[in-house]
């Protein structure tokens, strides 16, 4: 690979008890790309996010982000705030925004850092300083473009968990756009969703990717999904991966269809993987 | 009438102070979860600082009145933050994450090693301060009766809106108020997106103690003696009144201490002042009873 990856995982391992949750995964994502992550319930996906985050600290394992500056970072060494600083902002499979704030507000917070900077933890902002309402008012155009993207411009000062499913799914995003990621690390973004509202997802990702520039680690079971958006996929089973490389490839791997949903029946694996029967 | 009036404006003036500190306690509360029993003794900490810092000004001969008081405020202000700070890093920082009751086993051990400090350190007696903002406005007068605000009075109520007014103005509108909410209601999720919780966490008990100081200033000036046990009983008071008013809702605790301390000017003008802290606590016996949310509380909704 001529770029170097914007984020590399290298014999990641990591242990509960007697259960080897992740056994010695080595995977890279490269910068501009989507990059998927799936495997059948308990192949321990959202650990991996878990230790990419600060969640978890691995018991073996390199965790290195990248940043477009080339600057890079040491992840399993860092706690989740400096690791989301840094630039590797994550979502949650259940949805965690913060329901008594309003849908704007959600959006300001994540651009917490650079307001706090601003206005000197508070003192400028108190006193209404020039400065800080500058970067006050960036801060609002840019919660304002995103919530333009995802279709909630009108309901910014509506409780955010008053919004319907579907719409806290998209502000989930949003406010992870404005904590200023250069990797997106999403759960199962589409869980939940209707395909006129998974459909509209695939627009939105692919949008983050091509006209912001933004990598996207994914997690998803909605195969329609996956296999239409992702550049590079990752398989993992029981742990280990299994397979990698771009959806055709992974569709077409004997050991993928064997593993993925444990389906004896080739043609039915097969219409999984391709999407058709991910809802049936 | 003129009695009522005159009371009114007493508990008025108390309600001031025991808002003042029930916002450390539900501030705290809304954002660790826990009570921080310790937060009386800050108080009194508070009004510690105010005495020493007056001896101190009347040593370097400054006596102009309003420049004391206001330097002793900022002296106060600084140092028994310095102590809310402390404690939170010491005492309760280390017990996050542990199991609900350690902290506030802490908090009671944090109080009780305050009380002692100051009674080790300043004496167990009881120390006086002369009254140094004299004079008052005669509202009415009927017969021998009269009315009376004194200056000191309105310097209490007037600094304790502003303070309340800025305060929450701070919560609503400023990058810091929003964090603090934020990590209310999802630390984890508050930290993915690049706030340092650990640090807002820190900033809340700050912004207590300084609240608390600014009342144990007031509380010194008003009422002249101060001993090390001052935090005990009007901590309680004040966490009384965070509890009427709904705790971890902020207007609910400035309500709550402003009845806390109208109970307990007419209870002692009307009836008898022993029994005005049986006033008090029945208050709270009976609130938890009928409206255990507080009168601005919301009740907790667990989603499934």
């Amino acid at each position: 690979m001529m770029v170097a990856p914007v984020l590399s995982v290298e014999h990641l391992t990591i242990r509960f008890g007697g259960l080897l949750a992740i056994d010695d995964l080595s995977f890279e994502a490269a910068p501009g790309d989507i990059t998927a992550l799936i495997g059948p319930n308990g192949a321990g996906k959202t650990t991996v996010f878990n230790c990419i985050t600060g969640f978890y600290k691995p018991d073996v394992g390199r965790m290195t982000f990248r940043r477009e500056s080339g600057e890079s970072f040491l992840l399993e060494r860092m706690d989740g705030f400096r690791i989301a600083r840094a630039g590797v902002v994550r979502t949650f499979q259940n949805i965690r925004l913060f329901p008594g704030m309003s849908v704007i507000e959600n959006l300001m917070v994540a651009q917490h850092v650079p307001l706090m900077r601003a206005s000197l933890y508070s003192v400028a902002g108190f006193l209404r300083l020039r400065r800080y309402l500058d970067v006050e008012k960036q801060a609002i155009e840019r919660a304002r473009y995103w919530l333009d993207k995802t279709g909630l411009l009108d309901q910014a000062d509506v409780p955010a968990g008053s919004l319907p499913y579907g719409a806290q799914r998209r502000l989930e995003i949003a406010r992870a756009m404005c904590a200023g990621p250069s990797l997106l690390c999403l759960d199962e973004p589409a869980a939940g969703l209707n395909p006129r509202e998974s459909l509209a997802l695939n627009e939105l990702l692919l949008s983050i990717r091509d006209e912001h520039g933004i990598s996207i680690l994914l997690i998803e079971h909605d195969m329609s999904v996956v296999m239409q958006i992702s550049d590079r996929i990752v398989v993992l089973e029981q742990g280990r991966k299994i397979s990698q490389g771009t959806p055709d490839e992974v569709r077409s791997d004997p050991e993928v269809i064997r593993a993925y949903l444990g389906v004896e029946d080739e043609e039915t694996a097969v219409a999984v993987l391709q999407g058709q029967g991910a809802r049936g | 009438m003129a009695y009522f009036l005159q009371q009114l404006i007493n508990g008025i003036t108390l309600g001031a102070t025991y808002g003042l500190i029930a916002i450390g306690y539900t501030m705290v509360y809304g954002i660790v979860g826990m009570i921080n029993f310790a937060h009386g003794d800050i108080y009194m900490i508070g009004a510690f600082v105010s005495l020493v810092g007056f001896l101190l000004l009347g040593a370097l001969g400054i006596t102009w009145v309003p420049l004391a008081c206001l330097l002793v405020l900022l002296f106060a202000v600084g140092f028994t933050a310095v102590y809310g700070w402390t404690v939170e890093r010491v005492a309760y920082r280390p017990l996050r994450g542990s199991q609900r009751l350690a902290p506030l086993i802490s908090a009671i051990g944090v109080s009780i090693v305050l009380q002692n400090f100051v009674q080790l350190g300043q004496g167990a007696r009881v120390k006086p301060l002369p009254p140094m903002i004299d004079g008052s406005f005669e509202l009415s007068s009927s017969g021998n009766f009269h009315v009376t605000i004194s200056y000191l009075q309105i310097g209490i109520i007037l600094l304790t809106v502003a303070l309340m007014a800025g305060f929450t103005y701070m919560i609503r509108f400023t990058g810091l108020g929003r964090a603090q909410r934020a990590a209310e209601q999802d630390k984890t999720m508050a930290a993915l997106i690049g706030v340092d919780v650990d640090r807002t966490i820190s900033i809340t008990f700050i912004i207590g103690a300084a609240l608390a100081a600014v009342a144990g200033l007031m509380v010194t000036l008003y009422y002249g003696v101060i001993d090390f046990y001052i935090g005990f009983v009007v901590g309680i008071k004040a966490f009384t009144a965070a509890v009427l008013g709904g705790i971890g809702s902020l207007p609910g605790a400035m309500l709550g201490g402003m009845l806390i301390g109208l109970i307990e000017a007419f209870w002692s003008g009307y009836f008898s002042i022993e029994y005005k802290n049986v006033a008090a606590f029945a208050i709270l016996v009976l609130v938890l009873i009928f409206r255990p949310t507080g009168l601005l509380g919301r009740p907790e909704i667990e989603k499934v």
